[in-house]
């Protein structure tokens, strides 16, 4: 493999503590090292940023669910085609990409790393087909287990041993990473028609309630060690008032403490926080609620967010919370499509225009932003969008203009068109903070990575860490004399290299990399009952053979990185 | 006004894609940057002059740019893509997507156009003289947006899927129509001077369709409501009147849930 050296670059590393001082990042197959031989190549990054690659902790970028977007919605690929250049394959789509745009564009920002955020277990195979055809980004998946009749079935009598046991098995066959889950007990009450928009409310049938599923959960997750806490899409996502329901949720984490040996502090990760900081009682008094979301973070050390901002375009809504897709297609009256999961899940897909001439939307927009500027500690709050649920991810750097620059925020402000209410609503006018490069390397890098339990490999750029470096094209001694400035540098990296090849080069993809899989081979005692549940569930209800439900790994997971997790 | 005409000398194998051809892209160039604009055959890009013959030099602005299309163009897609003022005149048959996104301007076409004539149009004037094919003023596949202004005439006949999600503006057919026309509709006005066969109006929630000839099949969420003198594109005649889709779900404006209108001709 090639060695590179980065030259004169000014370095943002919040691993090793570099704050924008001049260092050379040294490249030696495929890792970061001390130092090259003479022959290196030389990469000059004279007044330009250096970070690690970053990481992508929460998106929708594979899967059925994404997909059903893709084939109900050919408007979506309207005129945002791109053919065929160079190493690129064509590509299309804004909201939902293509596989291979996915990659590109993921690449051309600097990320290295990305997470498909709802994994049906039924249709892995789906899931890591795409992945496996999406270039370049390292990936991995989360399968969804709050509203698995297992683990209801199981939780309900407080068998947490066995739910681990569930766990391990499922995130094995299905090539998983760690445990999500959305709208606890709601999706499944879906079935029945119905919700649970608190933690109290019982899951039909199987009378159990979000609160429990949520608690139980943790603590089987920690009794595997999970590289990742419980990543958590909790119930009443979306309604005016819903804060309630978030701090309900955030206090069952009271208590836990995480145990793993990934270097990982959180026991439970707030998703896409920006859908659940919402007071008021109608759209019409329609208010943030940050304040209250981010101080009960700020003094709780135990979790994490990502702030799911709103970046005011069209885009397409996905969830496995299906109830709430139902709720939004009443609000829109476009087209839906609704998705059961037989034992484990259900979906929702949905159109959506967040229109900067509509004030619920533009006090979304400023509600997500005050979160990210609300939390002290920027290593316990990443940046992401909901791709697409908020807005896609190609939108990441007018995020982090708004968020580096107030004078960018308040021009954005001022162009909406119910600039009063956006004010008085929330409490963006009165912060003045800006995001600095090194704040921004915790939120994107070293944050996410270190919620991931992927400290040892990305995030940073130690010496002995994957070589995944972005060069941005972004001086940090020269003052910014345009928002727009930040934007373009962080659009489009100089050079990025994902475990040593050099991917991307003025802007261009040069190498379609060697993208992996990562997951997680969890090892529990050997437990017969389990076994012998899986094996009736499979013969009395599921529609397939547990024979043809595994993700076998060569054909679906090709390149795997195997996380291996000992809980016996 | 500055002519520029543009000839068909070698027509092209595949589909051709001139998405370039409008009066706004054409407008300050002289004939020798229009051969340059970029056109597509398949996946290939190319320029327009390696297919046409072009003579004459665009205006300054668009409003003062005619373009005269002649040669056989049955295989050219997006003549007048998302023109907004000038003139376009298609001297033959084009194929898909003639006047797509139109804002402003004339367009004639001289023979027949195939589907998505109009697409999504909000201004201007498309004349087609022979018949046009599916989804005439309609969205784009899986859009909601369809035309909201503007005036499409057809002298021929129209095809299926006319209108859909039509939000405003003028459709004037001289001939018949296939099945499904203005499919969720929620306003504009459409003149069907021939006769329509079934699935006319289907979860339409505004706008009004007036037909003077038959109706195979009516839906069966359409309610009569009464007999009204009208006088509809210059013609007096007693319409029975129609209101529906009650089918669809209610939508509601100001409190009132609201209907397309239907009337046809006794």
């Amino acid at each position: 493999m090639s060695e590179y050296i980065i030259k004169n670059g000014h370095v943002f590393d919040p691993v090793q503590g570099i704050k924008g001082d001049k260092a050379d990042i040294a490249i030696k197959d495929g890792k970061i090292v001390d130092k090259v031989g003479s022959g290196a190549k030389v990469i000059d990054a004279r007044g330009k940023t250096v970070m690690a690659g970053a990481v992508e902790i929460h998106a929708h970028i594979a899967g059925p669910k994404v997909n059903m977007g893709r084939i109900y919605r050919p408007e979506d690929k309207l005129f945002t085609c791109t053919p065929t250049k160079g190493m690129e394959r064509m590509g299309g789509g804004n909201s939902i990409p293509t596989t291979f745009k996915t990659g590109y564009e993921y690449a051309k920002m600097g990320y290295t790393t990305a997470m498909e955020a709802a994994m049906p277990p039924l249709f892995s195979r789906h899931v890591h087909e795409e992945i496996r055809d999406t270039p370049i980004i390292d990936e991995a998946a989360f399968p969804v287990f709050g509203n698995n009749w297992f683990v209801m079935e199981y939780l309900k009598n407080k068998e947490v041993e066995n739910t681990a046991a569930y766990i391990a098995w499922l995130i094995r066959v299905t090539k998983g990473y760690a445990v999500k889950v959305v709208n606890p007990g709601g999706t499944e009450a879906w079935a029945w028609g119905l919700n649970c928009l608190s933690v109290n409310d019982p899951v039909p049938y199987f009378d159990i309630t979000p609160a429990e599923i949520v608690k139980g959960l943790i603590e089987a997750n920690e009794f595997l060690g999970l590289p990742h806490s419980l990543h958590i899409h909790p119930n009443n996502l979306g309604n005016p008032g819903c804060y309630e329901t978030t701090l309900d949720t955030l206090k069952l984490a009271e208590g836990f403490k995480a145990k793993n040996k990934f270097g990982r502090e959180q026991v439970m990760h707030l998703t896409h926080s920006q859908f659940h900081s919402y007071g008021g009682t109608n759209w019409g008094d329609f208010e943030s609620k940050a304040k209250e979301v981010t101080d009960y973070v700020n003094k709780n050390k135990n979790i994490t967010i990502d702030t799911g901002n709103v970046t005011l375009d069209e885009t397409t809504t996905m969830t496995a919370d299906g109830p709430f897709e139902h709720h939004l297609t009443g609000l829109n009256n476009l087209k839906w499509a609704n998705i059961d999961v037989e034992l484990e899940t259900g979906s929702g897909v949905v159109p959506y225009i967040y229109s900067p001439s509509i004030s619920v939307c533009a006090i979304q927009w400023a509600i997500g932003l005050e979160i990210a500027l609300m939390m002290k500690d920027p290593m316990r709050c990443y940046i992401t969008t909901d791709h697409p649920n908020a807005g896609p991810f190609t939108r990441y750097p007018r995020v982090i203009k708004w968020l580096m620059s107030t004078k960018a925020r308040e021009a954005q402000i001022n162009a909406f068109k119910h600039k009063d209410k956006v004010l008085s609503q929330t409490s963006i006018g009165s912060l003045d903070r800006e995001i600095s490069l090194y704040e921004l390397a915790q939120m994107t890098r070293a944050g996410p990575a270190k919620s991931l339990g992927l400290t040892s490999m990305c995030g940073g750029l130690k010496p002995g860490m994957d070589a995944d470096v972005a060069v941005y094209n972004f001086n940090p001694d020269q003052p910014v004399a345009n928002p727009d400035d930040i934007e373009k540098a962080f659009s489009r990296c100089s050079h990025v290299f994902k475990s040593g090849v050099q991917v991307v080069t003025n802007g261009e993809i040069v190498s379609n990399g060697h993208k992996r899989t990562l997951w997680v081979n969890a090892k529990v005692k050997e437990n017969p009952q389990v076994m012998r549940d899986i094996n009736e569930k499979f013969l009395k209800y599921y529609s397939m053979t547990q024979a043809n439900y595994e993700a076998l790994g060569h054909h679906f997971v090709p390149n795997p990185y195997t996380i291996e997790v000992d809980a016996t | 006004m500055e002519t520029v005409t543009i000839t068909m000398k070698n027509p092209p194998a595949l589909y051709l894609e001139a998405d370039n051809v409008s009066p706004d892209v054409f407008a300050g160039k002289t004939a020798a940057q229009i051969a340059e604009l970029h056109v597509h055959e398949g996946n290939v890009t190319s320029t327009l002059g390696k297919y046409f013959e072009i003579s004459g030099n665009a205006g300054a602005t668009a409003s003062d740019t005619k373009i005269i299309v002649k040669g056989d163009m049955k295989r050219v897609k997006y003549l007048g893509f998302k023109m907004s003022a000038g003139e376009i005149a298609v001297e033959s048959s084009t194929d898909q997507y003639a006047g797509a996104w139109m804002k402003g301007g004339k367009m004639l076409v001289k023979g027949n156009v195939d589907a998505f004539a109009g697409t999504a149009m909000k201004g201007g004037e498309l004349t087609i003289e022979g018949n046009a094919g599916n989804y005439l003023g309609a969205a784009y596949r899986g859009d909601w947006r369809g035309m909201s202004g503007g005036k499409i005439l057809v002298k021929g006949n129209a095809g299926s899927d006319l209108g859909m999600y039509m939000t405003g503006g003028e459709m004037i057919i001289n001939g018949n129509v296939d099945v499904h026309v203005c499919t969720h509709a929620e306003g504009g006005k459409v003149i069907i001077k021939g006769n329509a066969k079934t699935k006319i109006g289907g979860q339409m929630v505004g706008g009004d369709i007036f037909v003077f000839g038959t109706i195979d099949v009516m839906m069966p969420g359409f309610k009569p409501a009464g007999e009204q003198e009208l006088e509809v594109d210059g013609v007096k005649a007693k319409f029975s009147h129609y209101i529906g889709d009650t089918g669809e779900r209610h939508k509601k404006r100001k409190g009132q849930v609201i209907y397309g209108n239907l009337y046809k001709k006794i």
